[in-house]
C-alpha cells in the first residue's frame, strides 16, 4: 500500500506539471461544452423557400402566408415558371421549390384533392430533410384548416379522426441544446478517460522508464491502481466542472439524484479507463495509442445514442 | 541452489538459455560472481547481454538452466529478487518532468524505505553528488553526466545487494565517466555486487573480472590481465577484436 501512495503522489505531480494534459482536461471540456452545442443544433430555422405560384387564388395566397408566418421558412423567391425557381436552387439562394399548379384552387373545391410539387435541393442534408418535413407538416394543417372550413356545409361529412400528438417528457420544447450538451459531456469524459490513460502509460514505455519500474518491486495491481486512480479523479473533476457549466450556460439542472449520475459516472469510467489500460497494454507509441483510441471512439461515437439511436440499428450490427 | 553458495556468491548461473522459438539468444552460460565484485559483462551488439541481464534482474524466465541472485532463484522468486536489486539502464530512466527531490522521493518510497530514512539518504545522496542546489530542479534540465550519476545513486538507494548497471556511461564525457567509476568503486568497498555491461573497453579493464559474450554463449571469462595473456593481445580492445570477429551473428 506504501508504494501505491508513492505512485499516486508522482502521478499527480506529473499531471498536474504538464499543461498539455491540464489544457486538455479542463480547458478543452469548457470550451467544448460553450461552443459544440451552439453548433451542433438540428433545429433548422430560415429554409429559403421559392414559390411558384401558377394559381394566383385566394387558397394558393393563403398557403404561401401560412407558410412564411411559420418562422421556420424564409420566402426567397416568387416565380411563376419552374427555371427561374431552379436557378434560384442552382445559386444556392433557395432550398426548397413549392410549385402550385394552375387551377390549384379549382380543382381542390371540386374533386376534393389537388397535387402540389415540392422539389428539394439535398445538397445540405439535414437541411434538406427537416425543411421537407416542416413543410409538409404544415401543408398537412392547411389541409386540415381548409377542410374545417368546409365542415359549415351540411352536405360534407368528415370521417372522424384519431390525432396522436407526441408530447416529449424530458425535453418538453425540443430543445437540442438539452440532449447535445450531456452527450458532449459523456463523449469528453469517454476520451479523457481513454486517451489520457493510454496515453500516460504507453509514454512510459516510450521514455523507457517503466522498465525500470518492471524491475521494482512494486506489484502489477499497484501500478495499475496508481496509473488509473489518478484519472478517475479526474473524469470526476471534469464531471463536476461539465454539470456546473451546464448549470450555468444551459440552464440544465439534472432532476433526477446527483449521486446516481455520480456512481454511474464513477462505474463508467473505470470501463473507460479499463479501455485506456487495454489500449496501452497493445500499443508501443503514444502515436499508436492515439489511433487505436480514436478508431475505437468513433466507433462508440457512432454506436452511442447520441448521435445515432442504437434502436435504429438493425438488430445484426448490435 | 544449495546454501553455501549463496553466502559467497552474489550472482550464479548455470547453465541458464533462453530460446525464442527456434533462435537461440542465450545458450547454456554458466558463471558465478562474488560479493563485492565488479563483473564485466562484455559482448558485441546483439551477443545476448541484454536478455542474459532480463533473466538475472527477473524479468524474464529462464528457458532452461537455473540462476540466482543475492541468494535468490530467478525463475521462482523474482519479486523477492526486485527487492535486492539495483537496475540502471542505458536508457534514462528517471522521470524528466519530476525534479531532483521527488524522483529519489518516489525510487525511495517504492522500495519500501520509512519517512525518515527517505529524508536522511536523500540528504547525504545529494550531498555527495554535490547537487543540494539541484534539488528542486526538473530532471531534464540536468545535464546528460549529472543525469546519469543521479541515477545510479537512486539505483543504490535502497542498498541492494547486486545492482545491474546496462551500459551506464553511454553519451558521457571521459571525466564524467572517471567519477561514475569512482562511485561504482566506492559502493563495491561498501560490498554491493556490481554486474555492468558496457562497450568502452577502457572500462573493461577496471572491472575485477570480465566476460565477453559471443553468439550467445560466455567466449572468454577471466580477469583482464589474465585475458589479456591468454589471447596475448596487449588491450582489452584487442582482446574484444579477436572475439568478436569470430561471430557469425549479425549485429543489429
Amino acid at each position: 500500500m506504501r508504494s501505491l501512495r508513492f505512485l499516486l503522489q508522482k502521478e499527480f505531480r506529473q499531471i498536474f506539471r504538464n499543461p498539455a494534459i491540464l489544457r486538455m482536461m479542463f480547458i478543452m471540456p469548457v470550451i467544448q461544452l460553450i461552443i459544440l452545442p451552439q453548433v451542433a443544433d438540428y433545429e433548422i430555422r430560415n429554409v429559403n423557400i421559392t414559390v411558384i405560384d401558377q394559381d394566383h387564388t385566394t387558397y394558393s395566397r393563403e398557403m404561401i402566408r401560412k407558410i412564411t408566418s411559420s418562422g421556420s421558412f424564409l420566402l426567397s423567391g416568387y416565380h411563376d415558371n419552374y427555371k427561374a425557381a431552379l436557378e434560384d436552387v442552382e445559386h444556392d439562394r433557395s432550398d426548397i421549390i413549392l410549385e402550385i399548379p394552375a387551377g390549384f384552387e379549382r380543382t381542390l373545391v371540386r374533386e376534393n384533392e389537388a397535387k402540389l410539387f415540392i422539389a428539394v435541393n439535398a445538397i445540405n442534408g439535414m437541411r434538406a430533410n427537416l425543411g421537407a418535413a416542416y413543410l409538409n407538416t404544415i401543408l398537412r394543417d392547411y389541409n386540415q384548416e381548409v377542410r374545417t372550413q368546409w365542415i359549415q356545409f351540411p352536405k360534407f361529412d368528415e370521417i372522424p379522426r384519431v390525432e396522436v400528438i407526441p408530447r416529449n417528457w424530458y425535453n418538453l420544447h425540443m430543445n437540442y441544446k438539452l440532449f447535445m450538451v450531456p452527450g458532449i459531456l459523456v463523449v469528453l469524459l469517454t476520451m479523457i478517460g481513454a486517451f489520457l490513460t493510454a496515453l500516460n502509460i504507453v509514454k512510459e514505455k516510450e521514455v523507457g522508464t517503466i522498465e525500470q519500474i518492471n524491475v521494482t518491486p512494486i506489484r502489477k495491481h499497484h501500478f495499475i491502481l496508481g496509473k488509473l486512480i489518478p484519472f478517475w479523479v479526474m473524469g470526476m473533476i471534469v464531471l463536476t466542472l461539465g454539470l456546473i457549466i451546464s448549470r450555468i450556460f444551459y440552464g440544465i439542472i439534472p432532476v433526477g439524484n446527483i449521486g446516481l449520475i455520480y456512481l454511474f459516472a464513477s462505474v463508467f469510467l473505470l470501463a473507460v479507463l479499463g479501455l485506456g489500460l487495454l489500449i496501452s497494454t497493445i500499443a508501443q507509441t503514444q502515436q499508436q495509442a492515439m489511433l487505436i483510441a480514436f478508431f475505437l471512439m468513433m466507433i462508440f461515437i457512432l454506436m452511442g445514442d447520441c448521435i445515432l439511436p442504437s434502436t435504429a440499428c438493425q438488430n445484426g450490427h448490435k | 541452489m544449495e546454501r553455501g553458495n549463496n553466502q559467497e556468491y552474489a550472482i550464479t548461473a548455470e547453465k541458464l538459455t533462453k530460446t525464442f522459438g527456434a533462435f537461440t539468444a542465450v545458450d547454456q552460460i554458466s558463471f558465478t560472481v562474488s560479493r563485492g565484485e565488479i563483473f564485466g559483462f562484455l559482448g558485441a551488439n546483439g551477443a545476448g547481454k541484454t536478455t542474459a541481464m532480463r533473466m538475472l534482474c527477473g524479468l524474464s524466465k529462464p528457458s532452461s538452466g537455473s540462476a540466482s541472485v543475492a541468494g535468490y532463484d530467478v525463475s521462482h522468486q523474482p519479486e523477492a529478487i526486485k527487492k535486492n536489486i539495483g537496475y540502471m539502464s542505458q536508457k534514462f530512466s528517471l522521470y524528466e518532468d519530476l525534479t531532483v527531490m521527488e524522483n529519489i522521493t518516489f525510487y525511495a518510497g517504492i522500495y519500501g524505505l520509512s519517512n525518515q530514512e527517505i529524508r536522511d539518504k536523500s540528504a547525504s545522496l545529494l550531498q555527495e553528488l554535490k547537487m543540494e542546489h539541484e534539488k528542486k530542479k526538473l530532471v531534464k534540465s540536468l545535464p546528460l553526466g549529472w543525469k546519469q550519476k543521479l541515477s545510479f545513486s537512486i539505483a543504490i538507494i535502497h542498498a541492494p545487494k547486486v545492482v545491474f548497471l546496462d551500459e551506464p556511461t553511454g553519451g558521457v564525457d571521459p571525466l564524467t565517466r572517471r567519477e561514475f567509476w569512482e562511485m561504482i568503486y566506492a559502493s563495491a568497498r561498501k560490498g554491493t555486487t556490481i554486474f555492468v555491461t558496457t562497450h568502452y573497453m577502457d572500462e573493461a579493464e577496471y572491472c575485477d573480472r570480465v566476460s565477453i559474450m559471443v553468439d550467445g554463449s560466455i567466449a572468454a571469462l577471466g580477469t583482464p590481465s589474465a585475458l589479456k595473456q591468454q589471447f596475448s593481445a596487449p588491450t582489452m580492445n584487442d582482446v574484444f577484436l579477436q572475439l568478436a570477429r569470430n561471430a557469425t551473428r549479425q549485429a543489429d
